[in-house]
């Protein structure tokens, strides 16, 4: 509670600097229920996240109106983009998002890009990592990258989520380094079932986030066999007997130089004004102080960089860019693009 | 038995005034979540999530699961007695538990559903508590080539059920197969039949779909003769729960059947919706009664509801080993595991027994108060039939368009909904039937997806279809009974080898 | 469900051989649209991949339209039969567009008035111009309904449906 006073008087203290008016420019609170899209059907990793945080608001009583969560997953999640992006100036509405932003304008033409909204705060980044069954015979990211190279092409099998998503795009960066050799790239319907087709040995290898493949890691069914983040991760608590996700390598460290992290953020509608903004920035800096959100954060080794303002903008320019690269390297650029 | 004593101690779990009241509340909330299409068993359950944080996470889940188990039985009201769907795998329960409403026997179609789900769900369990271990790890079996298999089985089961002109049927099946393939492909990610209209990204939501060609359809059906509904003037029978009941027993092969086919999809998993359609067409093609299907055989409401129920039940268990969700609901559920910190697969029957065994005790109790609950409302449901149409017909309108609305949040869905009642009702008077077409918009999408994949992992090779025991079985099977009528024709010729001529 | 029973001695408007007729063809329509679209996605099959994006929207369009042409053929080329009976009389077209034509005008004021106020004007004009129920009556179910509405989705269960300038007035 402590903590939580000081948080508000810190933001108070932030505007009040700028305003002669503290009170009424700290006063800007939503007026009505805000609504919070996800771009994505029920159930997924942005889904979670979403629910997650409208019950840590909720439950914390960090807002005075309720949140409402409501999902637009229509045309890979350009439904809810849309929707958001016609809502100009309404600042009681927000959007979680996932790689679709940047792949769903690129690969079907819909007319939406993050230049539409209001970028507020980076709330952590979801990690991948190259998971093969546990009997596999190679151990690291480099033998596996060699028997690619040894193998006939399309021999090996990935499964990911999705087709010209974040999975797949990952998959045609691996595909850099394996010298001309190509995957066979599965599309499935969720992380999930990625996981269990590989359990299954359906498939060769997956880029599953953590948390779909934890359990299965832990049973030793799977194995990890690099991480696709510029460092290693900073959970060291023991998943298995022997390996916590910090022992895991960085592909980068293992010979396969891909980095590609998810981005769960969080936006806004355009014309709304930098006290609106600064209402929600303030709202996730509480969640994010919350055990609620600190448990769920190691539950999915997610990596838990927050950027706010500018710097968060440019992140996401640069992330825009660099899918633009990989996905018109692919040819999964839609005509015109 | 060990799983005896861990069930024991799961009920011990359960047995709290507090939870048995939450079960209480969940059940409740379920029904009406149920009886509203659209706000589905998934919808509701995610909306309800974020309020069972402050809960422990067993008080939660056991919450959680009663909505569901009170969202399934649910769904069958609006379909027997408007004949609109409240949950996809309603959709076979409408074929003949309408039929039966309209001739004023909607209290013992409601009866048949609900003791049928009843059924379906507590096998379901039985099946959960004592042989999880053993048929936890079948779903790892399971890629694309047997799912499509199964889905290619699910149709071949109910291929036989067009009545009247082959063409007509041939027509409305690729229809539905046209319909289902416009929007995303998930494959390839390719837009397809879009034509750059983003309203169409999303393609033909399937429970738009039949509430447009089932429930106004059915409207329109009613206002053409006047302002009425048949099957209006049903007597109140207070007595009708156990009247049905007696006609029950001889149905235990029916029950058998669907309950295997259902507890079978739901583990491999395969889903509801198809498990219902499948029980449908086997229900009908091994029937005595088979020429009375669709014109309101109890038969035709036992099957479908069990077969679904059982898999909806039984999808819990792939969620719960594997983490795989085997319908949206589970998917929310799943959702909900992993914010209480409880992460599903494999170990979560060694880290958390207390959980999972309060989970699976509060199926058994979850089922037994709900079958009460909503017996005992059979005949107030039924008297809903009795309110004049002039006041139940707008009011069911509006509760389409909201249903049609909250699938998808899309107005435009709620357009689409009007112009599938038109269809619907234009249709059902040209004698193209309707069933194969909602059969091909719900499998449509799935077995196309599968087959695709499948071709992907064997590069373009049909080989893999009969690549292995499992799926060569379950082809073959399929095979058969697409050739069912056929063969049938063969034997019963062999058997009597012309008997004019004696 | 069957029309052409209880309409006794009335002549047809339009016989189910017409509407067969006009089904057919806009089966054919769509058909051609699948197979136009699919021709731009790629019908063939693969060597890795199998099916292309169109195969199968392809094959399945060829097939509706082979059958929608035999239904046409038929309808065209029958005689007598129940052909000619009458698909809808005029007394019942116009009872089904007395429901459908409130029914569009209803879902389009669900973009202007929000579904709450929209529902309640439907529910009330159905019943007192189709339904000769009393003002009363009407106005009492008319209003009830979306207030449960409003209370059940908005309040309640948090989710959000079409609103519209009422609702922006009271506060939501």
């Amino acid at each position: 509670m402590k903590k939580f006073c000081s948080l508000v008087a810190l933001a108070g203290g932030l505007i009040s600097a700028a305003t002669i008016a503290p009170h009424q420019a700290m006063a800007w609170e939503p007026t009505k229920p805000v609504t919070f899209v996800i771009p994505a059907g029920t159930g997924g990793g942005a889904d979670q996240m979403a629910r997650f945080i409208q019950g840590v608001v909720s439950k914390h009583k960090l807002m005075k109106q309720p949140m409402v969560v409501i999902n637009k997953s229509g045309g890979a999640g350009a439904e809810g983009f849309l929707e958001v992006k016609n809502s100009k100036g309404d600042p009681h509405k927000i959007i979680i998002t996932l790689s679709n932003l940047f792949t769903t304008p690129l690969s079907t033409g819909t007319p939406f890009s993050w230049r539409d909204l209001t970028p507020v705060a980076m709330l952590a980044l979801d990690q991948f990592i190259l998971w093969v069954p546990a009997d596999a015979p190679y151990n690291t990211a480099k033998e596996y990258i060699e028997a690619v190279k040894a193998a006939p092409d399309r021999q090996f099998k990935m499964g990911g989520t999705g087709s010209k998503q974040e999975d797949q795009i990952i998959t045609v960066a691996i595909e850099r380094e394996t010298g001309g050799k190509k995957f066979t790239y599965v599309p499935f319907q969720g992380g999930g079932t990625v996981a269990v087709q590989l359990v299954g040995k359906h498939v060769n290898s997956t880029v599953n986030n953590p948390i779909e493949a934890a359990q299965h890691w832990k049973s030793g069914a799977l194995k990890p066999l690099c991480i696709f983040d510029k460092e290693r991760s900073t959970y060291t608590d023991k998943i298995t007997e022997t390996m916590a996700w910090s022992d895991i390598p960085t592909c980068t460290e293992s010979g396969l130089p891909v980095v590609y992290q998810m981005l769960r953020g969080i936006f806004m509608p355009s014309g709304v004004t930098p006290e609106q903004v600064q209402f929600y920035v303030d709202l996730f800096k509480k969640v994010r102080e919350t055990e609620d959100w600190k448990t769920f954060m190691e539950s999915g080794a997610y990596n838990q960089t927050f950027m706010e303002g500018e710097e968060f903008a440019k992140w996401v320019e640069e992330a825009e860019k660099i899918h633009y690269d990989l996905m018109k390297e692919a040819g999964f650029l839609a005509p015109g693009k | 038995m060990e799983e005896i004593a861990s069930l024991f101690a799961g009920f011990a779990v359960v047995l709290t005034p507090f939870n048995l009241l939450l079960m209480l509340i969940g059940i409740l909330l379920g029904v009406i979540i149920g009886v509203l299409p659209g706000l589905g068993g998934a919808n509701g359950v995610a909306i309800l999530l974020p309020l069972t944080f402050s809960m422990p996470p067993t008080s939660a889940i056991i919450m959680l699961s009663c909505i569901y188990w009170g969202a399934l039985f649910g769904g069958a009201i609006t379909s027997i007695l408007f004949n609109i769907p409240g949950e996809p795998w309603s959709v076979a329960t409408t074929f003949d538990g309408h039929p039966m409403a309209q001739k004023g026997k909607a209290d013992e179609a409601l009866t048949a559903a609900f003791t049928s789900s009843f059924i379906g769900a507590i096998v379901a369990v039985i099946v959960i508590t004592f042989l999880a271990p053993l048929v936890a790890n079948f779903a790892l079996r399971f890629g694309p080539p047997e799912f499509f298999a199964v889905q290619f089985l699910t149709f071949a089961s109910f291929i036989g059920m067009g009545r009247g002109s082959p063409f007509k049927t041939l027509a409305s099946m690729c229809l539905g197969f046209a319909l289902a393939s416009v929007g995303l492909d998930n494959v390839t990610g390719q837009l397809r039949m879009t034509f750059g209209y983003e309203m169409l990204l999303n393609g033909f939501v399937f429970l738009v779909a039949v509430i447009g060609l089932f429930g106004i359809g059915e409207i329109l059906s009613s206002m053409e003769e006047g302002l009425s509904f048949s099957g209006a003037h049903a007597k109140i029978r207070l007595n009708a729960v156990l009247e049905t009941w007696k006609q029950l027993p001889k149905f235990w092969f029916t029950f058998l059947r669907s309950c295997l086919i259902g507890c079978w999809m739901g583990i491999t998993p395969g889903g509801a919706t198809p498990a219902s359609f499948m029980s449908y067409g086997l229900a009908k093609q091994f029937s005595k009664n088979s020429k009375n299907f669709g014109k309101g055989e109890i038969e035709g409401v036992l099957a479908p509801e069990t077969a679904a129920h059982a898999a909806g039940t039984s999808a819990l268990l792939p969620m719960l080993t594997l983490g795989i969700p085997g319908s949206p609901t589970a998917a929310v559920l799943l959702g909900g595991l992993l914010i209480w910190g409880l992460q599903p697969g494999p170990m979560l029957f060694v880290e958390q027994p207390d959980f999972v065994w309060g989970l699976i005790a509060s199926m058994y109790l979850g089922n037994i108060a709900g079958l009460i609950i909503i017996l005992t409302c059979v005949p107030l449901f039924a008297s809903i039939l009795r309110i004049p149409f002039s006041i139940i017909a707008p009011i069911i309108l509006v509760v389409c368009a909201v249903g049609a609305y909250t699938v998808n949040n899309s107005i435009f869905d709620v357009w689409m909904m009007v112009v599938f009642g038109v269809i619907g009702y234009v249709f059902v008077k040209l004698g193209y039937p309707l069933p194969p077409l909602v059969l091909a918009l719900v499998l449509g999408d799935m077995a196309e997806g599968s087959f695709r994949q499948a071709m992907l992992l064997s590069q373009g090779s049909l080989g893999i279809f009969f690549s292995n025991w499992l799926v060569s079985s379950i082809m073959t099977l399929g095979l058969v009974l697409l050739f069912w009528p056929g063969i049938r024709w063969v034997i019963a010729s062999l058997r009597k080898p012309k008997p004019q001529h004696a | 469900m069957h029309g052409n029973e209880g309409s006794g001695d009335e002549p047809g408007l339009v016989s189910n051989r017409t509407m067969d007729i006009v089904v057919a063809l806009l089966l054919l329509l769509v058909s051609s649209i699948v197979i136009y679209d699919s021709t731009r996605l790629g019908f063939d099959w693969r060597e890795n991949e199998g099916p292309a994006s169109g195969y199968f929207p392809f094959y399945i369009a060829v097939i509706l339209a082979g059958a929608s042409f035999v239904n046409l053929a038929r309808a065209v080329l029958a005689k007598g039969g129940n052909g000619s009976d009458a698909f809808v009389t005029k007394t019942a077209f116009m009872r089904v567009l007395a429901v459908l034509v409130p029914a569009i005008v209803y879902v389009g004021a669900i973009q202007y008035l929000g579904l709450y106020v929209s529902s309640a004007i439907f529910i009330m004009a159905f019943m007192l111009v189709l339904g000769r129920e009393s003002i009363l009556r009407a106005a009492l179910v008319g209003i009830a309904v979306p207030v449960f509405l409003f209370l059940m989705f908005e309040v309640w269960f948090l989710v959000p449906l079409p609103k519209g300038p009422l609702e922006a007035y009271l506060g939501y």
